[in-house]
């Protein structure tokens, strides 16, 4: 103990980038704003104040929330994947040649997770491996996966599912509480818990807010990027899983677009885009935000172009705010 | 909470807040029938021109009101949602184009099972997600139509006429061809001397024409049961001098036509009337808000008379509407 080191650990703690007091004010806002946007559109709407209206309202999100968290992963751990929509696309049209083959709900389930397990990994090789930025590694899997995907059915379509097959996507377990919100809810738990608690989320923090640090200091970076890329794969196959199941059909254009409507899940929860920072928690309010406002514009039958106007608009808002009052405080020294 | 985050919360909140206070609260008068009418996509002219008619119904049958939306690209997600929407605003009846026929039998399943009279129109949902559809017209009145303009765009009633169609292998093309041959007997003065197949290419279409005007010089008319055969034979036509002799008939979009109706190539073609549809559309759904039972059954229309539904719910509305030099440009500017 040198007579010099308490003043250095004092700016050690200032310069932290996980930080619960910051990283409250950010989640604290965003329920407020979900709060705010719920009783708006409980005033503007006589329909939307009603459990089945708002489990309704829940099946528009669900899926592309629950491929939010371990995006989230990623982009803290400083990467992105740009490619899940298309996992997705290829996921569900395996699951459908293998229900067309006669097999059973549980091995068409295995089938999704399996497709988009292996596709998670192909986009960790070609980062971890290969050393492709993970931007352009997952552009071109983003044409892959879709293209296999377009190969394998053409025009065609799948819909050899067992009834039973319907529950995942369709089904509630209580109520008008759905099977995906439950599944929603215990994974965003799970996620949680990993980030904030256990050594294995702040090793990723860790990585985003300074790779070459990381590994200095005895993290195996490549191999944690390449497990989040596994795992993000597998849980675009379980999103594949619920919306062929909600569609009961598979065509190669499911799931179109829905990349961009996940990472903007993620930045809107406040995670940096520069990695290292944000939070489960925010995601989840972001999804919830997003679910409320687009579900209450739709409900006054505000046109859908209105509405990409103002997902479109609520996330420059976001990312510019943020650096403007220095949310991201690593960004702003730059 | 410091000056930052104030700010921060108050500009969140207000911009936030300010996006749905811009839209009114929508008011519901007692017995009205509310009709969700789904596009494809929203900006498409066609589904604007459908909603046209829908309002025009609405005024005509009184106390209805048609809610018209649809999703920003032509994904079945997109219609998913926007038909969620509808159902949660406890519409009476929903009409689609549908997307995808079979991805929205699950949601189409959970509006009827909510008591609300779902149909679709224009592009069909699979049997088990809808009470009926409404096609816009059917390969009998289609066959009929082109016999009809080929005789009508014949100096005379007497002539060799010519085909140019889209493949050999074209399902539509072929049921259509097949009634117009039937049908030909009623048209003696018409002489089909060709069918040749464009296979839905302009320059392949463009060479079978061009083919048939050196191959039969006495050629009046060719008829084209395609939009992209119509609109290259028109300019063979045109390359060949032979504007006034030989005049191009058939199926086409009035916006690609237009140009030709006025060059003098094209005297009239048809295609349906997205306006008519909209206008039939409210009409059917209107009728079974009311009750009535679809498939087997013919339902009232207004203007357009009965439409009379297969048991498979299958409908179709009117022979192809005609268009030519006085009204083309009108529509050209629709779809």
């Amino acid at each position: 103990m040198s007579i010099s080191s308490p003043p250095v650990a004092a700016r050690e703690t200032v310069r932290q980038p996980f930080s619960w007091r910051r990283l409250m004010r950010w989640e604290v806002l965003l329920g407020l704003v979900v709060i705010a946007d719920f009783l708006l559109n409980t005033r503007l709407s006589p329909y939307f104040l009603s459990p089945w209206t708002l489990s309704d309202a829940s099946f528009n999100f669900t899926e592309r929330a629950i491929m939010a968290l371990p995006m989230a992963f990623l982009i803290i751990a400083g990467e992105i994947d740009i490619s899940v929509g298309s996992t997705m696309a290829m996921a569900s049209v395996f699951m459908g040649l293998v229900a067309q083959a006669g097999f059973g709900t549980p091995l068409v389930i295995v089938t999704g997770l399996v497709v988009g397990f292996i596709a998670g990994c192909f986009n960790g090789v070609l980062v971890t491996i290969f050393r492709v930025p993970s931007i352009v590694a997952t552009i071109g899997t983003l044409s892959l996966f879709r293209g296999i995907a377009y190969a394998i059915i053409g025009d065609g379509v799948l819909k050899a599912y067992r009834p039973d097959f319907a529950y995942l996507g369709q089904g509630y377990v209580w109520g008008p509480v759905s099977f995906e919100l439950v599944l929603f809810a215990v994974l965003a738990v799970i996620f949680a818990i990993v980030l904030h608690t256990t050594v294995i989320g702040r090793r990723i923090y860790a990585i985003g807010a300074n790779p070459i640090a990381a590994r200095l200091s005895g993290i195996r970076v490549d191999s944690y990027k390449f497990w989040i890329f596994a795992l993000l794969g597998m849980t675009a196959g379980l999103g594949s899983v619920l919306l062929t199941s909600r569609l009961g059909s598979t065509r190669p254009s499911i799931a179109t677009g829905w990349e961009l409507e996940v990472i903007t899940m993620v930045i809107l929860g406040g995670i940096s885009i520069d990695g290292g920072q944000g939070s489960i928690v925010g995601v989840v309010l972001s999804a919830l935000l997003i679910g409320c406002v687009t579900f209450g514009l739709s409900l006054l039958n505000v046109p859908g172009i209105v509405l990409a106007i103002v997902t479109g608009s609520l996330l420059i808002f976001v990312v510019a705010l943020s650096s403007l009052v220095g949310y991201s405080g690593r960004r702003r020294r730059h | 909470m410091d000056r930052r985050g104030f700010i921060k919360t108050t500009a969140a909140m207000a911009g936030v807040a300010a996006i749905p206070a811009a839209f009114a609260l929508p008011a519901r008068a007692a017995g009205e029938i509310r009709l969700g009418l789904v596009a494809k996509s929203l900006g498409n002219g066609f589904f604007v021109a459908v909603d046209k008619g829908a309002e025009e119904a609405a005024k005509q049958i009184g106390n209805v009101k048609v809610i018209f939306t649809g999703p920003t690209s032509t994904t079945a997600e997109g219609q998913i949602e926007v038909i969620q929407s509808l159902i949660d605003q406890h519409v009476d009846a929903i009409a689609i184009s549908a997307n995808d026929p079979d991805a929205l039998v699950p949601i189409c399943k959970r509006a009827m099972a909510r008591g609300i009279k779902v149909m679709s129109y224009d592009s069909a949902v699979s049997p088990a997600g809808r009470i009926v559809h409404l096609a816009p017209s059917s390969d009998e009145l289609i066959g009929e139509a082109l016999d009809k303009l080929a005789a009508a765009s014949l100096p005379g009633g007497k002539g060799q006429i010519a085909l140019v169609s889209a493949t050999p292998t074209s399902t539509n093309q072929n049921a259509w061809i097949a009634v117009m041959k039937q049908h030909l007997s009623q048209y003696p003065g018409l002489d089909l001397v060709a069918t040749t197949y464009g296979n839905d290419l302009a320059d392949d279409s463009y060479r079978e024409a061009t083919a048939l005007l050196q191959k039969y010089p006495h050629l009046k008319v060719i008829v084209s049961p395609s939009s992209v055969g119509i609109v290259a034979s028109a300019k063979a036509v045109e390359d060949a001098k032979k504007v006034g002799q030989v005049y191009v008939t058939g199926l086409g979009l009035p916006s690609e036509c237009a140009g030709h109706v006025m060059a003098g190539s094209i005297k009239e073609f048809a295609i349906w009337n997205p306006i008519d549809l909209g206008y039939s559309v409210t009409y059917v759904a209107v009728d079974l808000v009311k009750g009535m039972k679809g498939p087997g059954n013919s339902l009232p229309a207004g203007k357009m008379g009965k439409i009379a539904f297969n048991s498979d719910g299958i409908g179709a509305m009117a022979v192809p509407f005609t268009y030519d030099k006085s009204n083309v440009e009108q529509f050209a500017k629709v779809f």
